[in-house]
């Protein structure tokens, strides 16, 4: 059993059987099926229909609902892509790495099962160029689909072409944000593009695209093989499925767990990751990486979905909980996570240039005893100034650390001024 | 400036992309993977073979951390010290690294330019902390002591090869 809350893995199913890397194991417990049955037997409008009612949404953390992006994509529309976005970045999450190296053909099965549904002959999976480990082992799950025909000019012996490759990012966050990926695979700076167009009409090479995280893409071919039915068995109403969860920090066990949709955080941190170490307290988490906003300690029955995380002021995203004991300088952790966006921030607009930048300048005077009252003010100030005002996202979540530290854990801000 | 060897590498990439463009940063890879940096002869190289002109490839080299204009050190060592990290103890670890590689806080290469030695963000092994990569190889849950042994495999293999 894999835990309390799940029989055996879904996504994480090299838990159950280590070397499901191997397309001949994959193969063996019944790899391939799902793509087989929609080549065979289903047309592409029934697979969307399929994922739609499934209710996946997408894993990578805005959880947009994963059919109905398919059926953005114009129909009867030439030069379609599938673009999965492997551009793990975000501090805290670590599952699309583990996804990719030790399961990878559920990956590209679930890529390809997109493809088909779309329209799309050519899939790119742009992953970080840190990820050269992770690579090796997807490459050779690649060639390995190539050489069973289960890629190429007649995929899985049917006259559907499909075309894999991996392209290598070269070290930017931004590139996680759709658009930027696009830029970036087309050879240009990372930099967001405004949208409309959607890149479902324009999106790589100015053809329509469809962009999905890499743990999305591993949860289609579960829908396609067993049913929508056995998929809404797990998770909640509006948040079905399972989901990996990606736990750190101060943590006895810290990794990736996989849980339906809906569990709860104290199962999570306490049962499956054994608890703070030390006999600690947890003081703050924060759930989807340094861009959430953090949570204290009283909110941990919270279930972990999008609408009960969301209800709490915070957010599920890519669900990467970062424990903080009660040791935790909570201005500290503010400050290094205010540095990251500020190193990671593309300079495109400037509420993120200048905002990231000023943020950084005030929390070295506060941290360096030399700040004053007015200092949170300003702090306050300069979020307000960048929230709905950044050309992307991802400058938005910069504010998270300050906000959430500040509603939360003042008091530490004026212990630190008034010392 | 191309080998044959990286001249038919580059092909087999082009053929990946509908633009040549779509292949700058393979390419660049590519023409950085033997000495590990790029000089202006492998821009020039890169902006000619693709067909993109030398400031856009100057501009991309910019915006991308792992393009790198400067000579390194042999080994590239990269500690995340970003916040899930730091909260295994990564600071500390970086910090005493520093030290006995005789480097200052911010990093740098070693006196005798095996190691490049640089504190980096988030490499999604936040669990496995303290971690490192050397030359894109993880390496994770370290203490000072498998750190040392690691370092001195590269020491005696660098030795080696001098000697041969």
């Amino acid at each position: 059993m894999a835990n309390e809350y799940l029989k055996e893995h879904i996504l994480l199913r090299h838990k159950d059987i280590p070397n499901i890397g191997d397309i001949d194991v994959y193969i063996a417990d019944n790899g391939y099926v799902g793509l087989k049955k929609v080549l065979e037997s289903m047309p592409p409008a029934d697979v969307i229909e399929t994922v739609k009612a499934a209710g996946l949404r997408g894993r990578g953390g805005a959880g947009f609902p994963t059919g109905v992006k398919w059926s953005f994509i114009p129909k009867g529309a030439k030069d379609v892509y599938i673009v999965v976005n492997a551009d793990e970045s975000e501090p805290g999450t670590f599952k699309d790495r583990e996804l990719m190296e030790y399961n990878p053909h559920l990956v590209i099965e679930g890529a390809a099962i997109a493809a088909y549904a779309v329209g799309a002959h050519t899939i790119y999976i742009y992953g970080r160029g840190e990820f050269k480990g992770p690579f090796v082992t997807l490459q050779k799950a690649i060639n390995q689909a190539y050489e069973k025909g289960i890629l190429g000019e007649n995929a899985m012996g049917t006259d559907y072409a499909l075309d894999l490759h991996l392209h290598l990012g070269a070290g930017a966050y931004i590139c996680g944000e759709e658009t930027a990926l696009l830029n970036s695979l087309e050879g240009y700076r990372g930099y967001p593009r405004s949208r409309p167009p959607f890149p479902a009409v324009e999106g790589l090479y100015a053809k329509p695209t469809v962009i999905n995280n890499v743990e999305t893409m591993a949860n289609v071919p579960g829908i396609i093989r067993h049913g929508v039915e056995w998929y809404r068995r797990f998770g909640t109403e509006r948040s079905p499925g399972t989901k990996v969860f990606c736990l750190s920090g101060h943590i006895n066990r810290p990794g990736n767990y996989e849980l339906p949709l809906g569990a709860p955080i104290r199962y999570l941190i306490e049962e499956l990751g054994g608890g703070v170490p030390n006999g600690k307290k947890v003081k703050a988490v924060l759930p989807a990486g340094e861009s959430s906003l953090m949570i204290p300690a009283d909110k941990l029955d919270t279930p972990m979905d999008y609408e009960s995380m969301a209800a709490i002021k915070s957010m599920l995203g890519s669900a990467s909980f970062i424990v903080m004991d009660e040791t935790v300088d909570i201005v500290w952790a503010a400050e290094k996570m205010i540095h990251f966006f500020k190193h990671e921030s593309c300079g495109k607009c400037s509420p993120c240039r200048e905002g990231t930048f000023w943020l950084s300048k005030v929390y070295q005077r506060i941290r360096s005893g030399q700040g004053s009252m007015d200092d949170i003010d300003l702090l306050t100030k300069i979020v307000d100034q960048m929230t709905g005002n950044t050309f992307c996202q991802l400058g938005e979540f910069a504010t998270s650390p300050v906000k959430a530290s500040l509603l939360h854990f003042r008091d530490e801000y004026e212990q630190y001024i008034q010392k | 400036m191309w080998s044959d060897v990286e001249q038919k590498e580059l092909e087999e990439i082009l053929k990946k992309y509908p633009t040549k463009r779509s292949a700058l940063l393979p390419a660049l890879y590519l023409a950085q993977r033997e000495k590990n940096w790029l000089d202006d002869d492998d821009i020039l190289a890169v902006a000619e073979a693709l067909e993109v002109p030398v400031t856009d490839v100057q501009a991309v080299i910019g915006f991308y951390t792992l393009f790198r204009r400067e000579p390194t050190g042999k080994h590239m060592i990269h500690v995340c010290t970003d916040l899930p990290c730091a909260l295994r103890g990564a600071e500390d670890f970086y910090a005493r690294l520093t030290r006995r590689l005789g480097l200052p806080s911010e990093g740098g290469t070693t006196a005798d330019g095996l190691f490049t030695l640089e504190a980096v963000p988030c490499l999604a092994a936040c669990d496995k902390a303290p971690m490192c990569q050397i030359d894109l190889q993880y390496y994770e849950n370290l203490t000072d002591e498998m750190i040392d042994t690691v370092l001195a495999q590269f020491r005696a293999e660098a030795q080696q090869e001098s000697g041969a």
